[in-house]
């Protein structure tokens, strides 16, 4: 039952093959037994999932089922859950119970779809490996010893590992995909505004932005439809119709422009990774798309300014964890600035606290300019290499990350060694584009990830490039070793 | 040595719009603590601001008013700082781009002369909570109330163009005077609708050069601004003319006790780190919606003011005076038009009303005598009917509840007596029993004689019970004791 895909688990439940409960059972029994091994669930909402699967199978039965109705997925807990404590993978957070839910999560709910619980992520979204969260790592199912990527490593695992067929994820500088790419699972981060961030923690306000993750693109498309909304509690939020992302699915690719940039295949990329990705491109032409070699000549830019840019916002978005109102307070302050400092230095990890100090830095006087205002600069350049590119091309692909999932630890005591890993994702949540992340290889069997990166709003064109892959390879349905209970 | 005081304003004004500049929460003043402040207010995780559209068109408004250039693009930065008042751990503010840029403001000085004090910008922003310490709250413990967090503010920020503490309180009353006829601002002083930052230095009279500024903040009377000017213009000369240095610092003057003392030096100061908030888009104003606002101005204190001297033929100081906030303007205006005598309506509105006003420290809203009912005791003095004396009672019945004129003046047998005939008979009694008064007056020199009219007025008064028409009754003494010559 857990194999299917949710199209496969919709179709059942409207057969009345199995009930939502039955499903929603199912998936709770194998996160209970199975997951000590993963980590990847820091809140399993029992009660609440069986509820929800009850309420599913009554309008299941009376035929007044919405798209979603009664299919178990699991919420990345960075999505604030009305009276689910919410902990964002802090210490900080790790008594906070929202009064409100996230946009996403109501938008789940009116889809009719099943919370079963909370994924494990990097503490605040800071992070790749998803050691950073204070429940500690989540395991790549593929390879325990492994990190799962990050920092949506918690939703990545659970799908891979078959805890869930579908998820929610947020990605700053690649945080859907990158983990997706190690776990070889479909993940995709839509264009900046197309997603609601209310009642998503912020970690870099500009960059954030939610998205789905699931085995398929089929499937990411069916849980786009439902988290996509213009929504006016955020400003950020654009008024633009949402598409029906399914619908075009199954058109053909024939004359579909790849571009292939340059600087995506150079020194830092695994040779078995790029293997992977060049047998994948290969495949697209053979679906008759055209390859056209690009150049993005600022994507060295892009992690330094990056790493300015979201620091600076983070600095100033995590000012409100002071002890003062909710979270974390340190035991008897003896004053105001012993709470804070207490509080802040308690409360927060390692990671957490090396980028505040970041951006701290980076915005105070006589700093401003050179790091601010020039990332700021860089951030300009980095668009225009894509706005340039889109010109001549329909879609844009490459790697999504340089080497398959490293043994834990590895790059634990090297930060920039870290940063490095998102050095292909992070461009485009600078320059605010989509992206996306397919299964499309093994290298020491460990997963490695396809990304397409698409023009703003053009996810449909992204989905369909990918479902069309998938119709004629079988990566996405790999499934690991030792997740059978 | 003579010294020339430079004064610069910065004036925050709360303004008028039901709900917060970021939430949805009220503003409504004297809530209980903490009733009036929804999750963005209180700065849970994941919350978003969404920017007031009245605020921004009330800041434009004031813009218009003081003749200033509008931001096309405006944008709202992070201010950020630690203190518990100030949920988010930054003030959402402007800083580069503020909504209104440079402007003037004419204000009038004692000897008639009109001055112009140019406006640098001014700018939109939210206010902070309150924090309540030791005596105004618990024991050992400070309490926060958040009822006013993310209240809008437009800061008005003056160039230095003030020299004597007479024009800054003339440049803060205009202000008030124009921010109350435009209706974005309830003017309620005491309830913090304004407050003033006032930066005073001093130099030697003929110098160019300014002197160190001192910065005295949260000033919420006109009186107390006045004195904290006068004392820290003092304390600037003593320190220099005592061979010492002025330091920069803000300081704090408290008007109760009538002492100022140093808050912060300027290496105290934060470094705020502004940068653009990212949750909040570019505020962008059209030409048409600006053209629109101005379209519907409300009348501003000086077109006011000349109409008032037009239409009602009002001196230029009770045209000042009347014309100075809307509320006192309307109010003057009902009841000059319904009693048909602006001069003695004006007298009144200015005269008795307003200071039984002050006396009881309530607004002209809260008055207990209505314009038609202040209109309707004019018209009873300018008929005769009662006596300017006569109607100071009814000036007071009418405040106390007990009716309008015509049923005061009829329950207290008030009417003035004007029948000839009986004022006659009245003035023969008094002189037929003061024949001594009668000889002394006809004794005395003829040039002195008009002394001694008025102890034969107190006695017809007192014999009339103060109701005798005393114009009348001055001719007729006049007439008779003629004749006894």
């Amino acid at each position: 039952m857990h194999n299917f895909t949710i199209i496969e688990l919709i179709n059942g439940l409207k057969k009345k093959v199995f009930s939502s409960t039955e499903i929603t059972q199912h998936f709770l029994t194998r996160i209970k037994n199975l997951d000590s091994k993963f980590n990847s669930v820091i809140t399993l909402t029992e009660n609440q999932a069986l509820a929800a699967a009850q309420s599913a199978d009554q309008l299941l039965a009376k035929g007044e089922a919405p798209e979603l109705c009664g299919v178990p997925i699991l919420h990345k807990d960075i999505f604030c859950t009305n009276g689910v404590r919410t902990s964002c993978g802090s210490k900080m957070l790790d008594n906070f119970v929202p009064p409100y839910d996230a946009t996403v999560i109501e938008n789940f709910k009116n889809s009719g779809s099943v919370m079963l619980g909370k994924t494990n992520m990097d503490e605040f979204a800071m992070g790749s490996s998803n050691e950073t969260s204070f429940y500690g790592a989540v395991k790549n199912p593929w390879a325990t010893d492994s990190v799962p990527g990050g920092s949506s490593g918690g939703s990545a695992a659970a799908i891979a590992a078959r805890l869930a067929p579908g998820a929610t994820a947020t990605d700053t500088g690649g945080s859907i995909r990158q983990p997706a790419a190690l776990c070889g699972i479909t993940g995709l981060k839509p264009t900046y505004g197309r997603v609601s961030r209310w009642g998503m923690i912020a970690f870099a306000s500009s960059l954030d932005q939610g998205g789905p993750m699931a085995r398929t693109a089929e499937d990411c498309a069916l849980l786009l439809n439902c988290m996509a909304s213009y929504d006016d509690k955020d400003s950020t939020c654009i008024n633009r119709p949402v598409p029906n992302y399914s619908a075009n699915l199954n058109d053909s690719i024939k004359g579909l422009r790849i571009g292939i940039p340059k600087e995506y295949f150079s020194e830092g990329l695994n040779p078995g990774t790029e293997q992977a990705v060049r047998n994948s491109l290969a495949e697209y032409e053979k679906l008759g798309a055209e390859l056209v070699e690009i150049s993005l000549p600022n994507t060295g830019l892009s992690v330094p300014a990056y790493y300015v840019i979201a620091p600076a916002e983070a600095s100033a978005n995590l000012s409100r964890f002071d002890g003062v109102r909710y979270g974390h307070r340190c035991e008897d302050p003896k004053d105001l600035e012993d709470l804070y400092r207490r509080t802040r230095a308690e409360g927060f990890g390692d990671e957490v606290q090396r980028r505040i100090l970041i951006g701290t830095y980076c915005l105070s006087a006589g700093y401003y300019d050179a790091y601010y205002g020039k990332a700021q600069q860089v951030r300009q350049l980095i668009r225009q290499d894509f706005v340039q590119a889109f010109e001549k091309v329909d879609l844009i692909m490459g790697p999504t990350c340089p080497s398959p999932a490293f043994i834990f630890g590895a790059k634990g005591n090297d930060p920039v060694a870290m940063y490095l890993e998102d050095i292909y994702t992070i461009s485009t949540n600078l320059a605010g584009l989509p992206g996306m992340s397919l299964p499309c290889g093994m290298v020491d069997s460990k997963p490695v990830g396809l990304q397409i990166i698409g023009n703003y709003f053009d996810e449909a064109r992204m989905l369909n490039a990918a479902h069309q892959f998938q119709q004629v390879t079988d990566w996405h349905q790999q499934a690991p070793a030792g997740i059978e209970s | 040595m003579n010294w020339e005081t430079v004064i610069g304003l910065e004036v925050h004004v709360q303004l008028a719009t039901k709900t917060k500049i970021f939430s949805a929460a009220s503003t409504a003043f004297g809530a209980a603590p903490n009733t009036q402040a929804c999750e963005i207010d209180l700065a849970m995780p994941g919350t978003l601001p969404v920017v007031n559209k009245q605020a921004i068109d009330y800041a434009v408004m004031f813009g218009l008013a003081i003749d200033a250039e509008i931001g096309k693009t405006s944008v709202f930065e992070r201010k950020n700082y630690f203190y518990p008042d100030l949920p988010k751990g930054y003030q959402t503010t402007q800083l580069e781009q503020p909504v209104v840029g440079p402007g003037v403001v004419d204000i009038q000085l004692d000897n008639g002369d009109t001055k112009s004090i140019r406006i640098h910008h001014a700018h939109l922003e939210e206010d902070a909570g309150k924090s309540l310490h030791e005596g105004n709250f618990r024991s050992g413990v400070s309490g926060i109330d958040l009822n006013r967090a993310g209240t809008p503010l437009i800061e008005i920020v003056s160039e230095p163009d003030m020299r004597t503490a007479e024009e800054a309180v003339a440049f803060a009353k205009k202000l008030h005077s124009i921010v109350t006829s435009l209706g974005i601002c309830d003017g309620e002083m005491s309830q913090g609708s304004m407050r003033f930052d006032v930066n005073i230095s001093i130099r030697p009279q003929g110098e160019d050069k300014l002197g160190t500024r001192t910065e005295t903040k949260n000033l919420n009377s006109f009186k107390f601004m006045e004195d904290a000017i006068r004392l820290e213009v003092e304390r600037q000369i003593d320190v220099l003319e005592d061979g010492g240095e002025v330091v920069q610092e803000t300081r704090l003057y408290n008007g109760e006790t009538k002492v100022a003392r140093s808050m912060r030096s300027k290496e105290e100061a934060n470094d705020y780190r502004y940068f653009p908030c990212p949750d909040l888009l570019p505020v962008v104003i059209s030409d048409e919606h600006v053209e629109q606002l101005r379209a519907n101005l409300p009348e501003l204190p000086d077109a006011r003011q000349q109409r008032f001297m037009a239409e009602y033929e009002l001196s230029q100081y009770d045209a000042t005076v009347l014309s100075a906030d809307a509320s006192t303007a309307s109010y003057f205006e009902q009841a000059a038009k319904q009693s048909g005598n602006p001069k003695l309506t004006a007298n009144w509105v200015a005269g008795e009303l307003s200071a039984r006003l002050n006396i009881e420290a309530i607004s002209l809203e809260q008055s207990p005598v209505t314009a038609e009912q202040l209109a309707g005791l004019v018209i009873r003095i300018a008929d005769n009917t009662i006596s300017g004396k006569m109607a100071k009672q009814v000036f007071e019945g009418i405040w106390n509840g007990e009716g309008d004129a015509d049923q005061i003046i009829e329950q207290r047998g008030l009417k003035q007596v004007s029948d000839s005939g009986a004022l006659e008979a009245m003035v023969d009694e008094v002189l037929a029993n003061n024949q001594a008064m009668v000889d002394d007056y006809i004794n005395t020199d003829a040039d002195k004689r008009k002394k001694k009219l008025g102890g034969f007025m107190g006695q017809i008064m007192k014999a009339s019970k103060g109701q005798a028409n005393p114009q009348q009754v001055s001719q007729i003494l006049a007439q008779k004791l003629a004749k006894m010559l």
